[in-house]
């Protein structure tokens, strides 16, 4: 895999993981044009497009499209499952999942993303591990953070 | 308060701003305010200053000057800044930045962690965005990392060493012993990580391809279990267990029994029981399912197999599923070569999703449907074809034109239905057509002798209903100017006789003259095609006249030449005109590739009489033609006899040298250099040439030619080729099996050659026909093939 976007319905970024280097500039031109390609696609059409030398596979899922890039190996089907399986494991996280809820813990949306996907491949394939995973680094981080705050007797 | 709520609290007074100028206030306020905190001091509220950074870079605003407080954070002993820092890494920091270096240590030391989480931050943010200086310094601590530790570890340094590998391939090497040993485990991510490491190695180092060849029966092992197993619901997804896994250590095995006949062995019966005990009424088993016939299609597996995948993919291509049919096509795109027949049987069901909704559907259907035309089912096809080009997206409409035009050429079934077809996809789709088009449908026109009266009749009613499409009116008027006389008079027995008045074709053309549609050349072909008109009819020559005088002070400097030339033409050498005018005779395609003069304009300035004959008819210049003849004619008082040689000297510019070789041309008219053939089979009849038509260091291509010149049909006839074990021989479909008596008629089979070993090239080849009811069959042995045309 190449990238993962994720859109608003209204062209919004809200989330962007970029697995090969890419300039700045080229990532901007490359997300407009996800945007303008993957939006006006119709309801109930084919979710693969052809861009450039990529498959671009796409999911619509409530108010947001998730969108990547895959060489000419990926197995286009199989990323549909990955995304499904990513929509899953957020939705276990934060409860019923919205994009409001991607919105303002984007940076948690990050960390099970990276306990997903590492380098465009998966990672994990178990459903549970993600969540145990993103429990206890919780844990830890919290331990960290009551430890800092907590006034010194 | 915890501090994150500061973040949120941002986001919503962002969202809540209400025009992009407010919100472009907002961030700057923001970020000046993250600058100077990032200025202070640790005070505890560092990570958080940078998530917000982070949020105000994905709304696309500039944030690199939280590079170096990535950098800071990684270096924190504290878990959540950590976090938060390679995060930010990962999002503003990539290998060509300079500060992405400076983090080199800080992984360094967090691999050696005392925390897993720790560990795993660095090895995420190694295996995301790890410059191949920084691969290099911490590869052997991943190597480490892949033999002593727990799962969670060993499948992310898994993953990592894949990015190191790609990054550097010579790393590879370090890899590979403990690659091996990661397949016994039982953690399917580490076994994952694994798979798709060992699939990494594989591609970049053919050793290590021969290596892992033998870990071929351990990965049929696994995906055993995997497909017999019972329910694990970890794993499970719609019925199918860890059908990531399942898929990518199917594209493994496809890649170790890729040319490799044990390999492929032992992976059919694996492959047989997985297409057969797949459940794919969800995306999941589909999915398994197409990598499997991937995998099938791709070794060497017996033809059973292969027959098999092709059913599912024919399957596939009934489903309601869209995104089903389209992976149907492209799979059948890959193999539409090599099991042709395989592909034919479910052509209805491709033709069919021509009329699909979807676009992305649509383009697999076309493409699809462009490598099934063959003899047999061109006429049925190309019905289709023209349906679809008559409700196509505009995006596609070039290639589709394109293609049909390749089809029609290829497999013609008769030279009026060609003629047709290409009117067809003029008046439907002439804006979209290749340029080469106009002057190969003129070439076509002309060969067919006993059509002309019918061509000229359609194009004029074409021509009357539209005038816009150029490609279409540029044929028109060039028909129109050729066969006028026959249009004129009335008669044809393919299509109703319509009486055509001169003035009615004059006004036809004049309307193409004066029209703001019109581009320039093609009133230039109208041009012309009037004063041809001039010796073709009777009455209107007047007319004729006063338009070409008008012209003669035409802004276009292009028709005002012609205008002035033609009128020259009516004065002073009136008794020219007959001659000059007169009909074109057939112009000979030269082999494929043949364009306008201007491929060959070293030939045109050679002056070579054969290699003019042999340049297709641009009618562009017979003005000037028309000027230098009458120059040199005037000249040395020669009579125009040669008016054919004339007239097909109308090409390319040329140069005032044309008197002496004009004279030459006189004698020198001749046909075209035909690629040398070789006659291989004579016998009852039956003649098969030989040729070659495209030559490389590794390969040809050859067609075969196939004549009778007896007097009654040879019928089914088959042609079989053997050739050397290293060469590789791909037949295409013949154009046909019966053989036309007296020789009006010849099958072609286009053969191709793949000699990667470069041996001498032989080839065996079995004739098989019928004739005159009696079946024969004949061996010829094939020792050397003739030099190519070019």
């Amino acid at each position: 895999m190449h990238f993962m976007l994720l859109l608003s319905r209204q062209g919004k970024l809200r989330l962007q993981k970029w697995f090969t280097p890419v300039t700045e500039r080229e990532k901007k031109k490359v997300i407009r044009e996800m945007t303008l390609m993957v939006l006006a696609r119709p309801p109930r059409s084919c979710n693969f497009l052809l861009w450039r030398d990529l498959k671009i596979v796409y999911k619509r899922y409530a108010s947001l499209y998730f969108c990547c890039g895959l060489e000419d190996q990926d197995n286009e089907l199989l990323t549909l499952e990955v995304l499904q399986r990513y929509v899953e494991l957020l939705d276990k996280y934060f409860g019923n999942v919205c994009e409001l809820d991607i919105i303002f813990n984007f940076e948690k949306a990050y960390f099970i993303l990276d306990e997903f996907l590492v380098g465009g491949e998966i990672l994990e394939t178990s459903k549970t591990a993600v969540g145990i995973a993103m429990e206890e680094a919780e844990t830890l981080q919290e331990t960290m953070e009551e430890y800092m705050s907590k006034p010194t007797y | 308060m915890s501090p994150s709520v500061r973040l949120q609290e941002m986001i919503r007074v962002i969202r809540g701003a209400r025009t992009q100028g407010e919100e472009r206030g907002v961030i700057q306020r923001e970020c000046a305010a993250i600058r100077a905190q990032f200025r202070q001091a640790d005070n505890g509220t560092r990570s958080h200053n940078l998530a917000k950074l982070l949020y105000v870079h994905m709304l696309g605003y500039p944030a690199h000057f939280g590079q170096m407080e990535c950098v800071r954070l990684i270096a924190s002993p504290r878990y959540n800044e950590k976090r938060v820092g390679y995060l930010g890494a990962m999002m503003l920091l990539d290998e060509k930045q300079d500060a992405s270096l400076l983090i080199t240590n800080s992984i360094k030391n967090d691999l050696s962690h005392s925390s897993q989480y720790v560990q795993s931050l660095a090895l995420c943010t190694l295996g995301c965005m790890g410059s191949a200086e920084m691969c290099r310094d911490l590869a052997p601590e991943i190597d480490r990392l892949l033999r002593a530790s727990n799962s969670y570890i060993k499948k992310k340094a898994a993953l990592c060493a894949v990015h190191i590998v790609r990054k550097v391939p010579e790393l590879g090497e370090l890899f590979t012993p403990a690659s091996r040993s990661l397949l016994s485990e039982k953690n399917h991510g580490v076994l994952h990580g694994a798979v798709v490491l060992i699939t990494e190695l594989c591609e970049r180092n053919p050793d290590t391809l021969e290596q892992f060849r033998k870990a071929v029966p351990e990965l049929v092992q696994i995906m055993k279990g995997l497909v017999m197993s019972g329910y694990s619901p970890e794993h499970n997804v719609a019925g199918i267990s860890d059908p990531f896994l399942q898929v990518r250590i199917l594209r493994l095995l496809r890649i170790l029994g890729r040319n490799n006949d044990t390999a492929s062995d032992a992976v059919n019966d694996l492959l047989a029981q997985v297409a057969t005990n797949t459940d794919s009424s969800k995306t999941a088993g589909s999915a398994v399912l197409y990598e499997t016939v991937l995998t099938v299609m791709d070794i060497k597996s017996e033809s059973g197999l292969r027959v098999l995948a092709v059913n599912i993919l024919g399957r596939f291509l009934l489903n309601n599923d869209r995104n089903i049919r389209y992976i149907s096509m492209t799979s059948l795109q890959k193999i539409v070569q090599t099991d042709h027949n395989a592909v034919q049987r479910h052509r209805g069901t491709i033709v069919d999703c021509l009329k699909d909704q979807d676009a992305s559907v649509k383009r697999r259907a076309l493409e699809l449907s462009l490598a099934l035309v063959s003899a047999v089912n061109i006429r049925s096809l190309m019905k289709e074809l023209l349906l679809f080009l008559s409700s196509c997206p505009p995006e596609l409409r070039a290639h589709t034109t394109s293609g049909i035009f390749n089809a029609a050429e290829r497999y013609a079934p008769s030279q009026r239905w060609h003629i047709d077809t290409i009117l067809h996809v003029l008046t439907t789709a002439g804006g979209d057509v290749r340029d080469e088009t106009v002057p190969n449908l003129i070439q076509l026109i002309t060969t067919a002798t006993e059509l002309h009266c019918y061509t000229v009749h359609k194009l004029y009613r074409a021509l009357v209903t539209d005038i816009s499409v150029q490609s279409l009116v540029q044929v028109a008027c060039w028909c129109i100017g050729e066969y006028g006389d026959l249009l004129l008079r009335g008669e044809c027995e393919e299509t109703e006789s319509v009486q055509v008045a001169e003035d009615d074709v004059l006004d036809a053309l004049e309307t193409v003259l004066q029209s703001h549609m019109s581009s320039p050349a093609t009133r230039g072909f109208a041009l012309t095609a009037t004063m041809k008109l001039s010796t073709r009819i009777t009455h209107n020559v007047d007319r004729i006249r006063s338009i070409v005088s008008i012209y003669g002070s035409c802004i276009d400097v292009e028709l005002q030449q012609r205008a002035v030339e033609y009128n020259a033409l009516f004065k002073k050498y009136d008794h020219m005109r007959a001659a000059v005018l007169e009909r074109m005779p057939v112009i000979d395609k030269s082999s494929p590739g043949h364009t306008n003069g201007e491929s060959t304009g070293g030939s045109i300035k050679d002056m070579e009489p054969t290699k003019r004959t042999q340049e297709v008819v641009l009618p562009q210049e017979p003005a000037n033609q028309v000027c230098d003849l009458l120059d040199l004619l005037g000249g040395s008082g020669e009579p125009p006899q040669p008016s054919p040689a004339l007239s097909t000297t109308a090409l390319g510019p040329v140069s005032s040298t044309a008197g002496g070789d004009l004279l030459d041309l006189l004698g020198g008219l001749d046909v075209t250099p035909v690629p040398p053939s070789v006659i291989v089979y004579e016998k009852n009849g039956v003649t098969l040439k030989l040729q070659t038509d495209k030559q490389t260091d590794t390969g040809m291509t050859i067609t075969l030619t196939a004549t009778n010149s007896t007097d009654r049909d040879i019928t089914s006839l088959t042609l079989q080729a053997a050739v050397p074990k290293s060469v590789q021989l791909q037949m295409k479909a013949p154009s046909g099996d019966v053989i036309p008596a007296h020789g009006l008629g010849q099958v072609t089979q286009t053969v191709l050659l793949n000699n990667p070993n470069k041996v001498s090239l032989k080839m065996r080849v079995r004739v098989c026909y019928t004739s005159q009811d009696v079946v024969c069959q004949d061996t010829v042995q094939i020792d050397s093939f003739p030099s190519p045309a070019w």
